[in-house]
């Protein structure tokens, strides 16, 4: 029972940090129609931004995410204006295998910069809290507090704002939203800011969680994906629970299964789930 | 100063030509309709004169502005607005939602203006915050016809309001359409029960084969032999 | 360099350019001729070399086999077990939108990484393959010029199948399928099977050259099947060839492979010291390089017959 709770506690931590990531998967995907497989990197990048200002400046990790947030969100608005952009009239295949490019060519960045190795952003050893048998990291607090207010912000966002119900009316039909005059281009420019921050945010949670690596974004992205599509690809919300589903049952597998299969677990997953019921838990638009 | 003049339009969606050197005009306040058989071209030639065409010969002029160059957004920003047959709410959006985003590009108060649309329709201010997704036809359809209302737009295209509405709708939409018209905004429409269609409109014109065929008053064609056996079953 | 060390080289790489090519072609049948999107090369091609290897190796304990088989039933296992992967990851995702079946691909290339790395009892795990005879070592040694000359011959091989499978009416149809998979749905057709069949034509392409590159190199291990030299490069490859056109596979896997080559030389000359900074700047080249194509060029320098400009 002890090693079942605990299970929960890094599935829900996990669950909280496939979500954020999801859910720019699934915005991007809403709007522009296309699997941006970019986006692990995108994580990667923002991890090794806030280690940058934690090694480099001494800044508490706290203090470096809303850096590597904007950082990810500036990231993000670059490539798609340099690149994605120009290749916006062309099939949505194309830009997938665009960002399948990027994808590898910011891992090199990472390595160009920062190196091949495993990196941490703090050594030593957290007091952990205990709860009767559990333990519980400091950190593990941190990421899914920070996942939380995070979510609750974006709907807030998506609910509250002109430019988030914007976003949403563009991922319901784009031809109308043309025809309303919604200036598309600049709520793309937006999407990518909320879809790169959070990616960012869920890359420096990674890495708080684990270690950093130029591969760790890369070895998320079929999580992340499964999560989004068991959410119902294009519907952010529906990334929420798939993130959690995903998550647990990755975490809850070890159980059972050799750890080093986790990835598996995802697979099977969202391979059932296309199997089953393509457009998701609940009804995506894909 | 005529409103909207659609001059020598020859043009199509890439491939071959479907409008073949079209004249249309549409004078303030004006309510004008097109008629013609299914392949005519009718939904064609009001999609061109919302930027929504490839135009290889002719112009759209607006208030005498050319307006031929422009994309759909810079031609709402004219003055013009643009109800699709289908697809023309966001469904996972609230009423109210919807014709806000109808209001994007407004950057003033835009409540007195709502209010206005639920004085109109009394059905959307009861269901301002419903999914648009769970509206019947008929509800759609107003709900399209506020959003686009939403500029204040001094011409408002409607690409075939009352298809699939059933027939107490169709004569409520007809209605709506009417009155939006008395408020002194231009309608240009293509409607297929087009004997409904021409008894309410100031003038009408037949399309065929992407050509005009005959343009006249809405009361003049109802009573021509031609349109009669043509189109509004003998 | 010295005139022998010279020849050596160009054996060496027009060997390994050669298996590249095939790659391509596989790729070529998916992406080019279909429009298939397999982000899983990388694992197709292990697949097909580690069976091979598994099934042309002496007896030993360390791994499942070996079953001392001759080569060429080494290279047919390859391109039926590449097969049989195929067909269960198609059998899913045929009937779905493109993205999610390069979804899935990742997934399926993961998963073989995974089981190449810990199933030891199958594969050695990390430790790898040794001694995999070259090609028809036993009756014609081991000049590498020999080992040149088959993979050359599977080239052709594998060229010849492609091309005759876009002329015929199959290929016709893929196309078909490819611009207009409603049209070709309403024409009667079973747009699912001919996109499975593409799939498990151009994945059994893709294992047998992951069993001629088991042959020529030796020995191998999960290392060399990172998804950045099985998958990347050869998209890279076919993007910049032409996508659709076989000779544009063939060549864009030549040209390519003397580019990533030649910037080795460059980066070794930076020294020893930055060698992991240099590899990864080779890496950003060819990505940077992948953009410019899709938005300068994106048909290839040999483009589809019968299309122009943009896709």
């Amino acid at each position: 029972m002890t090693e079942f709770l605990q299970l929960v506690i890094y599935g829900v931590v996990l669950g909280s940090i496939l979500t954020l990531g999801a859910i720019g998967v699934s915005l991007i995907y809403g709007i522009l129609r296309f699997a941006h497989f970019a986006h692990g990197d995108i994580m990667t990048m923002g991890a090794y931004f806030a280690f940058a200002l934690v090694v480099g400046l001494g800044f508490p990790i706290w203090a470096s995410a809303p850096f590597a947030v904007v950082g990810g969100a500036l990231l993000a608005i670059a490539i798609d204006q340099t690149v994605y952009r120009r290749l916006r009239r062309v099939q949505p295949i194309i830009l997938l295998i665009s960002s399948f490019g990027i994808a590898i060519a910011l891992r090199s960045v990472v390595q160009l910069i920062w190196g091949p190795h495993n990196q941490v952003y703090a050594s030593g050893i957290q007091m952990p809290y205990r709860l009767g048998d559990l333990v519980i990291k400091p950190d593990h607090v941190w990421i899914v507090l920070g996942a939380v207010v995070l979510v609750t912000a974006l709907h807030l966002f998506l609910t509250r704002t002109k430019m988030g119900k914007a976003m949403r009316a563009m991922s319901d039909n784009m031809d109308l939203a043309l025809v309303s005059g919604i200036p598309s281009e600049r709520v793309i420019m937006v999407t990518w800011a909320v879809g790169g921050g959070l990616a960012a945010v869920a890359g420096v949670f990674l890495g708080m969680d684990t270690r950093l690596h130029p591969v760790m974004g890369w070895s998320l992205l079929l999580p992340v994906f499964a999560a989004a599509i068991l959410g119902g690809i294009g519907r952010p919300y529906g990334a929420i629970a798939g993130g959690m589903v995903i998550g647990l049952s990755m975490e809850l597998s070890t159980m059972v299964i050799n750890p080093t299969y986790k990835p598996a677990v995802a697979f099977a997953l969202m391979v059932l789930m296309l199997v089953v019921r393509p457009q998701g838990l609940f009804k995506g638009n894909a | 100063m005529t409103l909207l003049a659609i001059e020598g339009l020859t043009g199509g969606y890439g491939g071959a030509d479907i409008l073949h050197g079209v004249d249309l005009r549409v004078e303030p306040g004006e309510m004008v309709v097109i008629i013609g058989p299914n392949g005519a071209g009718k939904s064609t030639l009001m999609k061109a004169a919302f930027g929504l065409v490839k135009i290889r010969e002719g112009a759209v002029l607006f208030e005498r502005r050319d307006i031929t160059p422009l994309r759909p957004d810079q031609i709402v920003r004219q003055g013009i607005s643009y109800v699709p047959q289908e697809n023309n709410v966001f469904p996972s959006l609230s009423v109210e939602e919807n014709l806000e985003m109808g209001a994007f590009i407004r950057t003033d108060d835009i409540r007195p203006q709502l209010e206005r649309i639920y004085n109109f329709f009394p059905r959307l201010g009861e269901r301002r915050d419903q999914i648009a997704g769970s509206m019947s036809g008929g509800e759609r359809q107003m709900l399209a016809m506020g959003r686009a209302l939403m500029l204040d737009p001094k011409l408002l295209l409607l690409d075939e309001p009352t298809a699939g509405l059933s027939p107490l709708f169709i004569d409520q939409t007809f209605e709506r359409i009417r009155k939006i018209n008395e408020a002194g905004i231009g309608i240009l429409m293509v409607e297929q029960n087009a004997k409904q269609a021409l008894a309410v409109c100031d003038r009408g014109y037949v399309l065929t084969m992407g050509r005009n065929r005959i343009d006249d008053t809405g009361a003049n064609l109802l009573a021509n032999k031609d349109v009669a056996e043509m189109f509004l079953g003998g | 360099m010295e005139l022998g060390g010279l020849l050596t080289y160009g054996v060496f790489f027009l060997t390994q350019a050669g298996i590249y090519a095939v790659l391509a072609l596989g790729l070529n049948v998916q992406f080019g001729l279909t429009g298939q999107i397999n982000i899983g090369v990388a694992g197709f091609f292990a697949v097909g070399a580690y069976t091979s290897a598994i099934l042309t190796t002496s007896v030993t304990p360390a791994h499942l086999g070996g079953f001392d088989l001759p080569f060429l039933v080494g290279i047919a296992g390859a391109v039926v077990a590449s097969g049989i992967v195929a067909v269960g990851i198609g059998w899913v995702t045929m009937r779905l939108r493109s993205d999610y079946l390069a979804i899935a691909t990742i997934g399926i290339a993961e998963i073989i990484r995974l089981t190449l790395k810990n199933e030891d009892w199958l594969t050695n795990g990390v430790r790898g393959v040794p001694g995999i005879p070259r090609p028809f070592v036993e009756t014609l040694g081991t000049d590498p010029l020999i080992s040149l000359a088959v993979i050359l011959a599977f080239v052709l091989l594998a060229y010849w199948l492609v091309e005759r499978a876009r002329v015929s009416p199959w290929g016709r149809v893929l196309r078909a399928i490819r611009e207009n998979e409603d049209g070709v749905m309403a024409a009667g057709k079973d747009v699912a099977r001919f996109r499975l069949q593409a799939f498990v034509f151009g994945s059994g392409l893709m294992g047998m050259a992951g069993g001629l590159y088991a042959h020529f190199i030796g020995f191998i291990s999960p290392e060399a099947f990172l998804p950045l030299y099985g998958t990347f490069l050869v998209w890279v490859m076919l993007i910049a060839g032409g996508a659709g056109n076989n000779r544009g596979a063939v060549l864009g896997a030549f040209a390519i492979w003397m580019l990533w080559s030649a910037t080795q030389f460059m980066t070794d000359a930076l020294g020893a010291e930055y060698a992991t900074q240099a590899g990864a700047l080779r890496v950003l080249l060819i990505g940077v390089l992948l953009q410019v194509i899709l938005i300068l060029r994106p048909q290839g320098i040999l483009p589809e017959h019968g299309r122009k400009g943009r896709r």
